[in-house]
């Protein structure tokens, strides 16, 4: 199943790339893929934005903005004017996640 | 002599494992459990101590699971199997179904599996004890160590979202366990969906330890280990089957089932609406339909579009919603008759009204899924908010249009 087209933040920048493979290693969407030396993006539209190739790029290859992709929290958010945030540790409300 | 003490005494005259003492710089050797209690948190003391408690005040939530504990130069570690009682089971379903899950976590600290030697793979693990379960469920016969981290309870993937599945508490938690002192090695094992916040390079940076990352799911943990901490393309990604999708309803259902009870009495109270006060027949044959039809909206959008989601057709959620909502609709308008009368400003409500709460509810779905991203939902939303917002306006003046015809107003 993939998601909306041409909407994922992902950048990466190969010339950076070192080739040490983490991005491939932690990305559950395969969106990375080891290609000689270098990573390649396979799919950007499979991309769901989780941040976990970016924090583990110790090169600076890769960019994305991650965040929460929960309609409750961005709604909350454009309401309250702050940063999406998952709801979840509150008491308070039936969060998405468990 | 205390009970914990007698413990202690017989625990130290009969380790399981004794480890190295010379490895351990100046470890205090823990005599109280106190240091890392359930409910006391990191505490500025320099005390280190590995596991969360002794096998003398295993806390409640933890239950059958402890079934000894094995002194180590940094205290005593709970022992635990990989056995899944039907409590455990039990407190499964209360956390799939509603609020149970929130307060389901269990002390942080360093466990055991079998009988692990300071040469044993250490596997990382939030302190949500259903994450817990699905770990140590999957380590039957294996001798290993377990580093629990502080998340709130909160799960893996969620809590690495958040960052507090992440780098500065996993190595805070390195630290205060004592795991340098515990293991002759220096790799630990954490969980693939931990990487969004965990920086494997940073955790290595500041407490020496290498960080590999496992298998997505804990079932495919022994085959990760046996082949040396390799993993295979398949354990690299997340599934959204059938089932994984099944299981995540009830907390979609379920909230949204809260405002129903208020909702229906609304619509029964407009329902029979008159103009002299509110009359109990109209209010049930006219309100009784209308507030069936909302049931299935929620239906719709809840449940139905999570179940069969790949087969609906569009990506966006709030599409497959309101398809989702407007068939199931005309089906109770057309299909089934529900309408008395098939009232024209009545049908022209349903139509307006209910797809959107389908779509709204299949869109708070997007929280749940392993494969939508923040900047697909912020688009659905920009796009869809305002078209909810002029449906609701157009059924609300559906509604007073009825109630008007029903006067003889117009």
């Amino acid at each position: 199943m993939k998601y909306l087209k041409n909407v994922a933040t992902l950048s990466y920048n190969a010339e950076k790339c070192t080739g040490c493979g983490r991005c491939a290693e932690v990305c559950p969407r395969a969106v990375f893929a080891m290609d000689g030396k270098r990573a390649a993006v396979t799919d950007r539209d499979r991309c769901m934005e989780c941040g976990a190739c970016a924090r583990n790029c110790a090169y600076g290859a890769i960019s994305v903005s991650a965040g929460v992709g929960c309609a409750a929290a961005i709604t909350n958010a454009l309401i309250t004017g702050g940063e999406p945030s998952c709801d979840c540790s509150s008491s308070s409300k039936g969060g998405c996640c468990g | 002599m205390r009970d914990s003490e007698k413990i202690m005494e017989k625990t130290s005259l009969k380790p399981l494992v004794i480890l190295e003492q010379g490895r351990v710089p100046a470890a205090p050797r823990v005599a109280q459990i106190s240091c890392c209690a359930p409910g006391a948190r990191a505490s500025g003391s320099a005390a280190v101590c590995a596991g969360a408690f002794g096998a003398d005040s295993v806390p409640e939530i933890l239950g059958k699971a402890v079934i000894g504990e094995i002194e180590t130069s940094y205290g005593r570690v709970p022992v635990v199997s990989a056995d899944i009682s039907r409590r455990d089971r039990w407190n499964e379903l209360r956390c799939r179904l509603g609020n149970f899950r929130m307060n389901y976590a269990i002390p942080p600290g360093i466990y055991a599996v079998g009988s692990p030697r300071p040469d044993s793979d250490v596997l990382v693990s939030a302190n949500y004890k259903l994450s817990f379960d699905r770990l140590r469920g999957a380590l039957a016969g294996r001798d290993l160590w377990i580093l629990v981290i502080d998340t709130a309870g909160i799960n893996v993937w969620c809590a690495a979202g958040k960052g507090t599945f992440g780098t500065d508490e996993l190595a805070r938690r390195i630290g205060i366990h004592g795991l340098g002192g515990m293991v002759t090695h220096r790799r630990i094992i954490v969980p693939q969906l931990g990487a969004p916040g965990v920086s494997a390079a940073e955790v290595k940076k500041r407490t020496g330890f290498r960080v590999h990352f496992g298998p997505v799911r804990a079932s495919d943990i022994p085959a990760y280990l046996d082949a040396g901490l390799k993993a295979t393309p398949g354990m690299r990604e997340v599934g959204f089957g059938l089932v994984d999708r099944l299981v995540l309803t009830p907390l979609e259902f379920v909230p949204a089932m809260k405002m129903f009870p208020l909702a229906a009495l609304i619509i029964l109270a407009v329902s029979g609406l008159e103009m002299n006060g509110i009359l109990f027949g109209a209010a049930w044959r006219n309100g009784a339909p209308v507030v069936l039809l909302l049931f299935a909206a929620v239906v719709a959008g809840a449940f139905l579009v999570p179940l069969v989601l790949p087969f609906i057709p569009f990506r966006s959620f709030a599409l497959k919603g309101f398809l989702a909502g407007a068939a199931v609709n005309a089906l109770l308008l057309h299909g089934v008759d529900v309408l008395p009368g098939r009232d024209a400003y009545l049908t022209a409500f349903s139509y307006l009204l209910f797809p959107v709460i389908s779509s709204y509810l299949a869109l708070q779905f997007t929280g749940a899924t392993a494969y939508t991203g923040i900047s697909g939902v912020k688009k659905e939303l920009k796009y869809a908010l305002p078209v909810y917002a002029v449906f609701c306006v157009l059924s609300a003046s559906a509604l007073v249009a009825w109630k008007l015809a029903g006067w003889g107003l117009i």
